[in-house]
């Protein structure tokens, strides 16, 4: 059975018409003990799209941006980064298709003994060692005034809010220039001002850089605003996959539950 | 494993006897009850006890491989060379002279008693550095340096900092694990010469306030007939006690779940394993060295 690397390399979909799905699932299988997270999914996101994926709590939504990193193994099927099948390559060898990857964790993440410029030049530090460290300054600060954090260079983490945090953690996650980008709940946590700040900067960052992006939100109306297509999640399974459009017109009970109650 | 219950009921069906037990088995009595649960439990700390060793030999491997691999992570080698070096060199500054005080008191009480007094400078130099020097202090930076290790790597994981390290595209086991080992192995003889130093320095001190003595007698008398190979095998084996200390406060500490507590009981597991595991690498290391070094 053709997987979706192998459709991705046999359709020669290639990078260069921006045709090819640049993050590819197939009947992707993750359990943790006895307990089934992921029963098979499969879902494809393209240069310049943004995926959110919905769900309840515990339907392995951060499992599956987990696992598109390379974090988790996954039990069964394949997950596609530019055709390639990443599932079991070795921990240096990931690193370099990590390098195309930014990733913002729910609760930031950030190493909570640097400042916020020095958690932003960490990944430069490691991979650009090209740059001269006047050259990484000013990467740093360009990087944090898109996020509007240019005031709090020397700032250590714990001593800005949660909103603040997702920010830096989203400059430091952009620092390499990732064609991909995962974001596992951007906007939770967050009071309305400051999540409509977080989809407005993600907005702005799609249009300004096309990059493939995943969003793992509850926060329906975010996902509105930031994704082209939704996929809901239920059971380790998707339930429905599409616009929002075709989300409002499904007539399965627990979509029209879930758009009723979020 | 049967009861005697079930022998006599075995033996009664034996004789064409059809005791009522055999249509309704009897629920199993509490001994049975309560050997099987110390049987299970032992088989469950038995093969905890072996999992942990595969996970530790995974982990080590793992470190191995991307300790001997570029990039090297100098600049955080260097940082943790200090962290382990200088916070632990008060405590060991400490310890040291401690041990030189008692030893000294032990020492000078035990020889006047048959009439060794003579012996006492020697005496002092080759407890100190043979024996008491390096075993203390490994137990003094297993619980300094291996807590603080454990603790700081734990609380990086519970909170996805390592996750992140690694989403980063940069390998945890490098910059994290054998920094901090290679850190430990190079720092545990160092602070050990301070140790026997300060041993050595307050042991001389505490003899001479009842008895005074100089100090250079004192190195004299304690190192005549010495040799390098009498005292330098005994300071480097403290680095196979930093291999220790470093990897299974590493380990506990990358592996870590559970929030706070995870935390918590990482450091503790982590001391009380290190210094565990260097007494037994000491047992194993003083046949070692007396065979080497005869």
């Amino acid at each position: 059975m053709a997987t979706a690397c192998d459709i991705a390399m046999t359709q020669e979909r290639s990078e260069i018409d921006g045709s090819a799905p640049v993050v590819a699932v197939e009947s992707l299988r993750k359990t943790f003990g006895s307990h089934m997270v992921l029963n098979g999914i499969s879902l494809s996101v393209d240069r310049g799209e943004t995926l959110a994926v919905l769900g309840r709590s515990g339907t392995g939504k951060s499992v599956l941006l987990r696992l598109i990193i390379g974090l988790e193994t996954p039990d069964s099927g394949s997950v596609c980064i530019h055709g390639q099948n990443i599932v079991g390559l070795a921990l240096d060898r990931m690193g370099e298709i990590r390098k195309k990857m930014g990733f913002l964790f729910q609760h930031a993440a950030l190493y909570d003994s640097l400042t916020v410029a020095e958690n932003v030049a960490f990944p430069l530090i490691h991979h650009r060692k090209d740059m001269s460290r006047f050259e990484r300054n000013e990467r740093v600060k360009q990087l944090l005034s898109e996020v509007g954090m240019e005031g709090n260079l020397d700032t250590m983490p714990s001593d800005i809010s949660g909103g603040m945090q997702k920010r830096v953690g989203l400059a430091r996650a952009l620092a390499l220039e990732p064609e991909i980008l995962l974001l596992d709940e951007p906007t939770a946590g967050l009071d309305p001002i400051s999540s409509g700040e977080i989809d407005d900067l993600i907005l702005k960052l799609q249009h300004e850089r096309r990059m493939a992006s995943i969003v793992v939100t509850h926060d329906l109306h975010s996902a509105r605003t930031i994704a082209n297509r939704l996929a809901l999640l239920d059971q380790g399974n998707v339930v429905i996959e599409g616009t929002f459009e075709i989300l409002q017109q499904s007539d399965i009970g627990f979509v029209e539950n879930f758009l009723k109650l979020s | 494993m049967r009861t005697a219950r079930q022998n006599l009921v075995q033996t009664m069906s034996n004789t064409g006897f059809t005791p009522v037990a055999t249509v309704n088995p009897p629920l199993p009595g509490r001994g049975d009850v309560l050997i099987d649960t110390a049987l299970n439990s032992t088989m469950g700390i038995i093969g905890g006890f072996f999992e942990w060793f595969g996970n530790l030999g995974i982990f080590f491997w793992q470190v191995l491989r991307a300790a001997v691999t570029p990039p090297y992570e100098w600049r955080e080698l260097i940082r943790q060379l200090d962290e382990v070096g200088s916070k632990s060199f008060p405590v060991v500054v400490m310890a040291g002279s401690a041990i030189g005080v008692i030893i000294s008191l032990e020492a000078r009480y035990s020889l006047s008693r048959f009439g060794a007094k003579s012996m006492f400078p020697a005496t002092l130099v080759y407890s100190v550095i043979q024996v008491m020097g390096p075993i203390i202090t490994g137990l003094v930076v297993s619980g300094r340096v291996g807590a603080g290790i454990s603790a700081e790597l734990a609380s990086m994981k519970v909170t996805e900092q390592i996750d992140a390290i690694e989403a980063s595209a940069i390998n945890p086991y490098r910059l994290l694990a054998a920094t901090r080992i290679l850190a430990c192995i190079l720092m545990l003889p160092l602070l050990t010469l301070v140790s026997d130093g300060c041993a050595l320095l307050m042991g001389w001190f505490a003899q001479t306030l009842v008895e005074p003595l100089s100090f250079h007698q004192f190195i004299q008398d304690g190192f005549k007939g010495a040799t390098f190979s009498s005292f330098l095998p005994q300071t480097f084996k403290t680095a196979v006690y930093g291999l220790i200390i470093g990897l299974i406060a590493c380990f506990q500490g990358m592996r870590t779940r559970g929030g706070a507590e995870g935390v918590g009981r990482a450091a503790t597991n982590s001391v009380v394993l290190a210094s565990l595991f260097v007494i037994l690498a000491d047992v194993v290391l003083v046949k070692f060295i007396l065979v080497v070094f005869p």
